[in-house]
């Protein structure tokens, strides 16, 4: 389990900084904000899960920032203007979606181009497709929404637990069990680690690319559904940046960018701990907003660095019983 | 300058005819100019003078490009600078002004590049700590306010004149100039390609792989801070948190359509100019043809694909096309 100190790292980082922020403010330890932070970040620990998929094989996915914004749009255009009942709204924007994820991992594999460009297209195309759709943000009224809304399991302490927190802990879970559990989660490792090794070893490489993005751009439609509960609108400025709080919650969470090696629960943890540094800064009512942004860059150098003297030390005792062998 | 304009080139030059053709037909008054105190006006112009940040930043991302790696943070460094800038223009002397805002470009490049040449770690996730972390640094300068002066001489350097042309203009003219005389003009050019072929075997050969890494991505910062300044003139003020959003991808964007492969290992200084300013003829086209901005992107979407297509190896490029033809023809 190579995978397992770096998670373990993270996890003992999002505890200590609980635990700080905690004596600092003892309000934060309690269920109602546990609560809060999971349903604020509900969004994003859905699309870092399918990020996460995305970079163990080595690819990089910048357009999920923009298939949220087309998502929200759509489902509220298609709810309020179109008379779609939402349940087939939600089916026919998550084919949609995983059909454009689907047709971005085609083109990767096909024309051999690099994921970061082909996604960056992508990610101009969904956001300029949504701005044609409507520029103004659209409310949505629909009952399901206010049902939605309204439904959560009551914790003890006064938190809630909400719907939208409920589908994103079960997206974790899933995410997860595919990743470690099935061939399809072997094969994203085996892409990450050599696609020629992968391809050698019998790994269909262009199937897998195509459905890792796929896997990708659906989850990606899925957080946009739950963007549009959690506002209860559709526009198409929403989720812009969400592709680089995404990237930086997968590298916190121990996933290396180069491929190969990562877990979904590191970045459940990644996403817990910027969801923290945004909850701090709330509570503490005198830092400004840019310092969240320069937390998380601090994070993000720390994580790094770290799982760089990891990968150093890992090297060593190797590279010493190769010498002494010869 | 035949060395800066290699015969690759053809792709990118017949799309800029083919852009610029299509601005004639939406625009008939597309290539008029005019001379009006000291200065040329005209469609032209203005794609040349707002083409300018992203010019600007195609010069340094090039190179960086070139050894394998990318910068994601120039947009941040961008809005560091001009939040220096505009904080110190009115108090301090251009001199001051400009030694302090390409400083801080300078020391911004000099992190990334220790973070890649000497940790190690991987150009992507490196810059991305400072695209992150910058704009909060250029908030704080700016206090989280939209900072403004008054100094003529900045305001100058954006919307000035020399012969004719609009200061920042010139500014990116000499830029190229100076880029590719040193790149060029020495066997650096080829040093820097060489570490992006093979940064071992460059090694190996006796390449100083580290100072050329280290060197290219200050080279990438100083000119993000020089876009960064002329974007803050343009404006006469700072805002940390709109000063050049998204420019990096728009940067990255011109190498990859001046025909830099994102493996590295050659670049043309030339192209990348031309690549940023198909972009931004682009964008003065859809402005021009009264279709809503919102095309924008959808437009920049189709020809980026078309670009890459055209240039994939799993296809036979412009030169393969040209063959068949000639073939069918005989």
């Amino acid at each position: 389990m190579k995978g397992l100190p770096p998670v373990l790292i993270t996890a003992i980082v999002l505890v200590a900084g609980f635990a700080l922020c905690a004596v600092q403010f003892p309000n934060i330890a309690s269920t109602r904000v546990v609560g809060n932070l999971l349903t604020d970040n509900a969004f994003l620990g859905i699309v870092a899960t399918g990020m996460t998929f995305v970079i163990i094989s080595g690819g990089i996915d910048l357009s999920v920032g923009s298939v949220i914004g087309f998502t929200t749009v759509f489902v509220a255009l298609a709810i309020e203007r179109w008379g779609v009942p939402p349940l087939v709204a939600f089916v026919a924007v998550l084919a949609l979606s995983a059909a454009f994820g689907a047709a971005m991992g085609a083109v990767i594999h096909v024309f051999d181009l690099p994921p970061f460009i082909v996604t960056l297209a992508g990610m101009f195309l969904a956001r300029g497709a949504s701005f044609l759709l409507s520029t103004e943000s659209v409310p949505i009224t629909a009952p399901v929404y206010s049902t939605v809304s309204d439904f959560a399991l009551r914790l003890p302490g006064g938190g809630r637990l909400t719907a939208i927190a409920i589908i994103m802990l079960l997206i974790v879970i899933g995410g997860a069990l595919l990743l470690h559990l099935t061939r399809f989660g072997a094969n994203v490792y085996a892409l990450g680690g050599s696609r020629a090794t992968a391809s050698l070893m019998g790994v269909a490489v262009g199937k897998m690319t195509v459905k890792i993005y796929m896997l990708s751009s659906f989850l990606a439609g899925i957080a946009g559904i739950v963007f549009s509960f959690y506002t209860s609108a559709g526009y198409s400025l929403s989720a812009v940046g969400v592709e680089l709080d995404t990237i930086a919650a997968v590298v916190i969470g121990g996933t290396l960018l180069t491929g190969g090696q990562g877990s979904v629960i590191g970045t459940f943890l990644g996403v817990l701990i910027q969801g923290l540094i945004q909850t701090y800064i709330n509570f503490d009512g005198t830092l400004s907003s840019w310092w969240t942004k320069i937390a998380t860059g601090v994070l993000l150098f720390a994580f790094i660095a770290l799982q760089q003297a990891l990968v150093a030390v890992a090297r060593r005792p190797v590279a010493r019983s190769a010498g002494a062998a010869s | 300058m035949t060395a800066l304009l290699p015969r690759r080139g053809l792709a990118q030059i017949l799309a800029l005819i083919v852009i610029l053709a299509v601005d004639r037909v939406v625009s008939p008054q597309f290539f008029d100019l005019r001379l009006q105190d000291g200065r040329l006006f005209g469609s032209l112009i203005d794609v040349l003078n707002r083409g300018t940040p992203v010019a600007l930043l195609s010069l340094g991302m090039v190179l960086v490009i070139a050894t394998r790696g990318i910068d994601l943070s120039v947009g941040a460094v961008m809005a560091i600078s001009g939040a220096i800038a505009a904080s110190l223009a009115d108090s301090h002397g251009l001199a001051v002004v400009l030694a302090a805002a390409l400083g801080a470009g300078l020391l911004c490049g000099l992190w990334n590049g220790f973070l890649v040449s000497v940790l190690g770690m991987q150009p992507i996730v490196a810059t991305l700590i400072l695209m992150v972390a910058g704009r909060g640094i250029a908030q704080l300068i700016t206090e989280g306010r939209i900072v403004t002066f008054t100094s003529p001489d900045l305001v100058w350097l954006g919307n000035g004149a020399v012969l004719g042309l609009p200061v920042p203009v010139a500014i990116a003219l000499g830029m190229l100039i100076l880029t590719g005389a040193v790149v060029r003009g020495s066997a650096l050019g080829l040093l820097i390609e060489a570490t992006g072929g093979n940064a071992r075997a460059s090694e190996l050969a006796g390449v100083g792989t580290r100072a050329m890494i280290l060197a290219v991505y200050v080279w990438c910062g100083v000119c993000a801070a020089l876009a960064g300044v002329i974007a803050a003139a343009d404006i006469m003020g700072a805002d940390a948190n709109n000063a050049g959003l998204w420019l990096e991808l728009d940067a990255i964007l011109a190498v990859v359509i001046g025909g830099t492969s994102l493996f590295g290992g050659r670049f043309s200084l030339i192209l990348a100019v031309l690549g940023a300013l198909i972009i931004q003829t682009m964008n003065t086209g859809i402005l021009l043809s009264g279709y809503p901005p919102e095309f924008n992107l959808l437009v920049k979407a189709v020809v980026v694909l078309a670009v890459l297509l055209l240039q994939s190896p799993k296809l036979p490029g412009l030169a393969g096309i040209a063959a068949r033809l000639r073939r069918a023809k005989a």
